[in-house]
């Protein structure tokens, strides 16, 4: 997980294309790794690379003056799509997105990234198209994302409210993870299994 | 009375273990699929905050998506696919879990052998850290992917936090002509709906012409119903299902067997359940279908022309169409039929099932692969190879110069070495035809095994309905 989120703000880093899916996010070759380190490198590795390592020219978006250190992420509709891996926000982590802002995300993506402590803020068409808008006239523009106020801030002063599924917005803000939450339902899933014997049972005459 | 519920709705009600004001509600899982690439992260968290794995038996691992599929006595030269697959036999053997590695006659992609070994069955909840679980919807159980930290919840927890998703009926009714497959129906549906179209959902497959699917079939189209943005898709259990699970190794048996069929009875959806979205699909009216573009629901028609971006309305939709085309090299309007094909691949969760294999063989039987063209077939698991090789397909195979390969994801993710070059063209009968998804550079036509076989003779992009005999061939829509 990466740092508890409090409110920060940010320059915005725009990637129009819609669908984006997380073959592109981190291509299968990455995904042999055991562990989580170097994911920034592989983020959109096909888009920014050449075969020899090199930055593809023009350069992708991520490589453009100005971009490193940005938190906030721009994209197309249904950003996220296919795979379930992981490896999606932890790339993204890794090189520093804190919050994404799009009309909407594939469902598996969606959960990954706010157990990542990723923010994947939904925002309607007619926003969307004004905030690229902005940037389009300010491509330095910074937003400040409150998460607590569920809203983002703008240069003009206006704010953008969001929704945020109320439980996953509780476990972000206290840095707690969800896996501590189950673990502190022992009794009930005691009860729970108590009541329903396994259907089925890996361990036995399993050839 | 007891209010109509969906099959979704009963699955879910059985299974929800408690749920806090405001939270999500804790759901039991009674299967657990594993395999290497989404798994080891979620054991060293394990490890870490030093707990077990809570319930082993409901709990089965596999390698396959990094395995090799060329001789399993030689070394794995890749030396990161080997250290992962070492990795997950060293997870399983630390934490109590069977794996069905390298080796093993139930070795597999894990898609395939679940179902195999009876232990997919109706009514359970089934989740593995990959997207296509929703394969295993096809017995009408509530099946989907997760993610590596989930996977580590339902190892410690063998219960997940979930939301209780919307429902969305996807009815096909009618009857599929020849030449004419399971494959085809669920890429219409995705590029009627488009990759988003489903998101928030489950499908329910309903209509006559999925009653008329055989379980390999039905797996075909539930597999995909990630591709048309739904986390899970299911269909409702019948006595194809029965038939199929009967006296497999896992299934209940005697007076067990005739408990669990009484209770799966039970599950179908109630007349007067209501869906939160609804689609009909005229099965009659269907075509062979194919991709052209970088995502699975860029799909046409395999008669028609390749659409233009100029008749695109929407600013989002004609760019994408346009980065699309560039990547495949494609002009607006061109005829797919007949464009060129380099390499065309058979197998995958998707379509890498013995009646799969049986259709590609049926076309390819004393035929030959074009010249220039590369077929490479992979079986989903050993046993689909051994049974390929006791019913004379892989003799079939061999003599149409195909590669015949040992089991495992294969050229469907590209992870282990077999791969499309830059700039390749590939009749594929897996699930996504993502920018790269099968080598860096390589270009995807997504189809369904008669349209790759049928492909693959030709040397170009074919219908398989021009053959001859199609007619006959054995079952293409019906049981
Ligand atoms: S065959 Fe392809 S889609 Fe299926 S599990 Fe393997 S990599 Fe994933």
């Amino acid at each position: 997980m990466a740092d508890p989120f409090t409110v920060f703000t940010s320059r915005v880093v725009p990637l129009p294309a819609e669908n984006v899916d997380t073959d592109q996010i981190v291509p299968a070759r990455y995904l042999k790794a055991t562990d989580k380190a170097g994911l920034a490198d592989a983020l959109f590795r096909d888009w920014r690379y050449n075969e020899d390592g090199s930055l593809k020219e023009p350069r992708f978006v991520l490589d453009q003056p100005g971009m490193a250190g940005r938190k906030i992420l721009l994209v197309g509709d249904n950003f996220g799509a296919g795979s379930s891996r992981e490896h999606a926000p932890w790339a993204l982590t890794a090189w520093g997105v804190r919050a994404i802002l799009s009309t909407s995300y594939a469902d598996i993506f969606r959960s990954n990234s706010l157990k990542n402590g990723v923010l994947p803020i939904v925002v309607d068409v007619e926003t969307h198209a004004r905030l690229f808008e902005l940037l389009a006239g300010d491509p330095d523009a910074e937003l400040t994302v409150d998460l607590a106020e569920q809203g983002v801030l703008l240069p003009d002063g206006s704010t953008i409210d969001f929704d945020i599924d109320p439980f996953a917005k509780q476990m972000i803000l206290a840095d707690t993870d969800e896996l501590g939450y189950l673990l502190s339902k022992d009794a009930e899933i005691s009860a729970w299994e108590a009541t329903h014997s396994p259907r089925v049972d890996t361990l036995a005459g399993a050839r | 009375m007891t209010t109509p519920r969906t099959i979704v709705e009963k699955i879910w009600d059985d299974h929800v273990v408690s749920q806090d004001p405001g939270a999500p509600a804790v759901l039991a899982v009674d299967l657990h699929l594993v395999h290497e690439v989404t798994s080891p992260q979620a054991f060293s968290g394990l490890r870490a905050r030093g707990i077990g794995v809570r319930r082993p038996g409901q709990t089965v691992a596999t390698a396959d998506h990094s395995v090799p599929t060329t001789d399993r006595r030689l070394p794995i030269m890749d030396e990161l696919a080997a250290a992962q697959i070492r990795q997950l036999d060293t997870n399983c053997a630390e934490f109590g879990i069977p794996v069905h590695g390298i080796g093993d006659p139930a070795q597999g992609i894990v898609h395939v052998i679940g179902p195999q070994l009876g232990l997919t069955q109706p009514g359970m909840t089934i989740v593995c850290g990959d997207s296509h679980t929703s394969t295993h919807g096809a017995f009408g159980a509530l099946a989907f992917g997760i993610g590596t930290s989930e996977v580590e919840m339902v190892l410690a927890t063998q219960t997940l936090l979930q939301r209780d998703p919307k429902t969305y009926e996807v009815r096909v009714d009618g009857r599929l002509t020849p030449g004419v497959s399971a494959k085809d129906v669920i890429l219409a549906l995705i590029a009627r709906i488009g990759i988003g179209g489903g998101t928030g959902h489950v499908f329910e497959y309903t209509g006559g012409a999925i009653r008329g699917l055989t379980m390999d079939q039905r797996m075909t189209v539930c597999n995909m119903s990630i591709e048309g943005g739904a986390r899970a898709g299911l269909i409702a259990p019948d006595d194809t299902t029965f038939e199929y699970l009967r006296g497999r190794p896992h299934a209940p048996q005697g007076a067990a067997w005739d408990a669990a069929v009484v209770r799966w009875r039970t599950l179908a959806t109630d007349e007067g359940a209501r869906y939160d979205r609804q689609i009909t699909i005229d099965a009659d009216t269907l075509e062979p279908m194919i991709t052209y573009g970088t995502n699975p629901g860029m799909g046409i028609p395999i008669t028609s022309r390749v659409p233009s971006p100029e008749e695109q309305t929407d600013p989002g939709q004609r760019r994408a169409l346009e980065h699309a085309l560039e990547y495949m090299d494609l002009r607006p309007g061109q005829a797919i039929l007949g464009q060129k094909v380099d390499v065309v691949f058979v197998g995958s969760c998707t379509n890498g099932r013995i009646s799969d294999l049986r259709l590609a063989a049926s076309v390819l039987k004393d035929r030959h692969v074009a010249d220039g063209v590369r077929l490479l077939v992979v079986p989903g698991s050993d046993e689909v190879k051994r049974e390929a090789e006791r019913e004379g397909l892989a003799e079939i195979f061999k003599a149409a110069g195909a590669d015949w390969r040992e089991a495992g994801c294969s050229m469907c993710i590209a992870m282990n070495g077999d791969q499309l070059n830059p700039g390749q063209y590939a009749v594929s009968t897996s699930n996504r035809n993502f920018e790269g998804r099968q080598g860096k550079g390589g270009r995807t036509f997504l189809a369904s095994p008669l349209t790759a076989a049928a492909s693959a003779i030709a040397g170009v992009v074919a219908d398989p309905r021009r053959l001859p005999g199609i007619e006959t061939l054995a079952a293409v829509g019906g049981r």
